[in-house]
């Protein structure tokens, strides 16, 4: 079974994004969209728990909710952009979807 | 605290200290917009307002934000208008810049005109440490919270 986890929250406002990675298990996805893109960012305080995801896990970002905020640079190395398409596709690639609202 | 001035009729009126702290990112909620229309209508009683950003509310002020793929109204450029309300006191706390991996490059380049001296353009933003802004806090008549 492999899941895709979406965060939807920032992780400097709600815990979604430590929790998401409390249980998300090595090989699946995570998605951050909306708020939780804020975490794609270089530099901050939780860039280290990004980092460490990324060693086995997948990491991914929604391009239009970076756009958005204005921060479509200086990303951690490693999470992936995705467009909505390849939104709709990580779902249909995943058994199910984890949202952590 | 409050300036005292005598009104048309006469009759003392003060202006009072508004202080507005936004602690929300835009886009994810409504309370950005939200604030950034009360400080408009409030600077419009030509009261004297500042504005704070805090947490994830120095997010409101990013350059570069582009919301046409996510079907929202981008009202950031908004923010560009208020040194034309005389809204000239814009406070980002340098800590909550600090956690988000943000400079104030990162933001943008506020300004308003200062008639005192021959329109001089002046900057609006000043980051401050949390413990200078908790003193401008405690100098205000009246705190509004997004």
């Amino acid at each position: 079974m492999s899941i895709l986890h979406t965060i939807n929250k920032s992780p400097f406002e709600k815990d979604s994004f430590q929790t998401c990675l409390r249980y998300a298990k090595a090989g699946s996805s995570i998605l951050l969209i909306e708020d939780a893109v804020y975490a794609a960012r270089e530099g901050t305080d939780v860039s280290d728990a990004v980092k460490a995801a990324i060693q086995d896990k997948s990491v991914f970002v929604l391009l239009p909710d970076l756009d958005a905020r204005g921060l479509n640079s200086n990303l951690i190395n490693g999470v992936q952009s995705v467009d909505y398409a390849g939104f709709v596709k990580l779902t249909t690639e995943n058994d199910t979807v984890q949202s952590w609202l | 605290m409050s300036d005292e001035m005598l009104n048309e009729e006469g009759n003392v009126q003060r202006t009072k200290k508004f202080m507005y702290v936004n602690r929300k990112a835009p886009y994810g909620t409504v309370y950005a917009l939200e604030s950034l229309e009360v400080v408009l209508i409030g600077a419009a009683f030509e009261q004297d307002v500042s504005v704070a950003f805090i947490d994830d509310g120095v997010y409101q002020l990013t350059k570069g934000q582009n919301t046409t793929d996510i079907g929202m109204k981008n009202f950031s450029p908004t923010y560009a208008a208020l040194g034309d309300y005389e809204v000239t006191k814009i406070y980002v706390e340098k800590e909550s810049l600090e956690k988000r991996g943000l400079t104030v490059d990162d933001l943008q380049h506020l300004v308003w005109e200062d008639e005192d001296e021959d329109y001089a353009e002046k900057d609006s933003i000043k980051v401050v440490s949390a413990e200078e802004l908790g003193q401008i806090f405690a100098d205000q008549d009246i705190m509004l919270n997004f």
